[in-house]
């Protein structure tokens, strides 16, 4: 099957992009560099082409009810105007997706999902809604634009003349040129910022409004990545899996939920724990390769890593054999000198911008 | 906007080769960057090392990538690029000069491997990649 194309596609063409497949799309992994448009992304602004992802809304008498067995999120503290974060596990207790969900209404929900999800997290959620429940798939018809970066507020306001001081996972429904404009103030950089969401066929005029204001620039996938590692974002696929309970991804804290939902209890127990992991030095860790302890003893593999280059070193997520997850130190095998890992907190890179408060 | 200078030699694998006299020095191409983006990390032999032509004489890494460094052409490593320790990014903003890796005594009989490829080709071999 040919590469999905976003609604910008052409656009990444006509600026250069270097492209590449992501999750059946095909999608700009950089435009100037990796490096240029993380650090843009740190000191100013930046947009993201963020179309691939799937939108669904979940509406109808008895939507809350159900919308709270199907998934994680505490939806008794949820209140509209609000969005939070959680995930769809499988009966297991293992991890579908991560998910953003937005409430607009007492029965009114949009669930954002990780675009090589979409499939089957529609397929879950129907089995698990009820029948008055509506769920809506308008991931085709929605465009998502992620803007973010210290200056995303201020360049917010300058393009679309409105104000946009929202809580941290707080958003507002406006319109823009007619059409219903979604604004929420979340993003995975770890900076200020926010996710847009328009209908697919204002994409370009929203993407080139955005890009007039002279402190932004676009940012691809690859940006994107180091951005979200830095600031300990875990990315479906890597940190999370259906063979992974929210418990071993070190996720507790997000299941404030009391409803008896899917997966609540776990059918296995606490096998590996994701740990965030520091090595000094240029020479990075990557996806797959494998975790010992000093003594060469094997203690599980790493899921994410990369050069952090808002730190200078290397930063990593490894999944841990539980017992061994408390060890001060680890070796990571690579070329002539394995690399010495250390076991760290998250976020990795602290000085990020994505919880100020707004006056 | 690809550069590929007439006086080096290259490998299939996108390193070049500069002889001078009986040394030569080796680095990537303009093309390697390229398709490595931003460079992070280089790992290069120490002096005194000997290396195989066709065979890996150190590493490099970029954001997205890792790859081996192919040596164009066998000797005795005698001197070290060493900035590029600190300033991997050297070797994409200047590959055939500040972004230099290493410099080899080229063993005193032997000429240079065959299979080193002149400009026009090597630059013809970079467009059927593309």
């Amino acid at each position: 099957m040919a590469d999905l194309l976003t609604p910008l596609a052409q656009w990444h063409k006509d600026h250069g992009a270097k492209m590449a497949p992501f999750a059946g799309w095909l999608m700009p992994i950089q435009y100037e560099g990796i490096l240029a448009e993380h650090k843009h992304t740190r000191t100013k602004a930046s947009v993201f082409d963020i179309c691939h992802m799937g939108e669904f809304l979940m509406t109808g008498r008895g939507a809350a009810g159900a919308v709270a067995l199907a998934l994680t999120h505490n939806i008794a503290t949820l209140a509209p105007g609000r969005c939070r974060y959680g995930f769809l596990l499988n009966e297991a207790g293992g991890v579908m997706d991560d998910c953003i969900l937005y409430r607009m209404g007492d029965e009114e929900f949009m669930l954002v999902v990780n675009a090589a999800c979409r499939e089957k997290d529609v397929a879950a959620l129907r089995k698990r809604l009820t029948a008055a429940v509506a769920l809506d798939d308008v991931s085709d018809a929605t465009a998502k634009i992620d803007l973010q970066g210290p200056l995303a507020l201020d360049v917010l306001e300058d393009v679309l003349k409105g104000t946009f001081r929202l809580p941290y996972f707080g958003f507002v429904q406006q319109t823009f040129k007619g059409e219903p404009l979604l604004v929420s103030r979340t993003g995975y950089t770890g900076e200020l910022g926010f996710e847009l969401y328009v209908p697919t066929r204002l994409a370009t005029e929203l993407w080139t409004l955005l890009l007039s204001h002279e402190d932004v620039k676009p940012a691809g996938l690859g940006a994107r990545d180091t951005l979200r590692l830095e600031a300990g974002l875990a990315l479906y696929g890597h940190e999370l899996d259906e063979e992974h309970s929210p418990e071993e991804s070190g996720m507790s804290q997000f299941l404030t939920s009391s409803a008896p939902f899917v997966g609540r209890a776990p059918s296995f127990p606490i096998r590996e724990r994701l740990v965030p992991l520091r090595i000094e030095g240029r020479k990075a860790t990557r996806n797959g390769d494998k975790v010992t302890l000093p003594d060469g003893t094997p203690a599980g593999r790493v899921t994410s890593g990369s050069f952090a280059p808002s730190l200078g070193c290397v930063v990593a997520f490894a999944y841990i054999a539980a017992p061994l997850a408390g060890e001060p130190e680890f070796r990571i095998p690579a070329g002539k000198e394995p690399l010495v890992a250390k076991p760290t907190t998250i976020p990795f890179y602290t000085e990020g911008t994505a919880r100020k408060k707004l006056a | 906007m690809s550069q590929t200078p007439t006086e080096l030699r290259y490998t299939k694998t996108h390193e070049w080769l500069r002889q001078e006299g009986g040394e030569a020095v080796f680095g990537i191409t303009w093309f390697a960057q390229d398709a490595l983006g931003d460079i992070t990390y280089v790992e290069l032999p120490r002096c005194g090392d000997e290396v195989k032509a066709g065979q890996p004489f150190g590493s490099i890494e970029s954001v997205k990538a890792a790859s081996d460094l192919m040596s164009p052409a066998s000797g005795t490593v005698i001197a070290v690029n060493d900035a590029l320790e600190n300033a991997p990014e050297t070797v994409n903003a200047d590959p055939y000069g500040e972004g230099w890796m290493v410099r080899v005594a080229l063993p005193e009989k032997a000429g240079l491997p065959k299979d080193l490829m002149e400009a026009g080709a090597y630059q013809a071999h970079c467009e059927k990649e593309h």
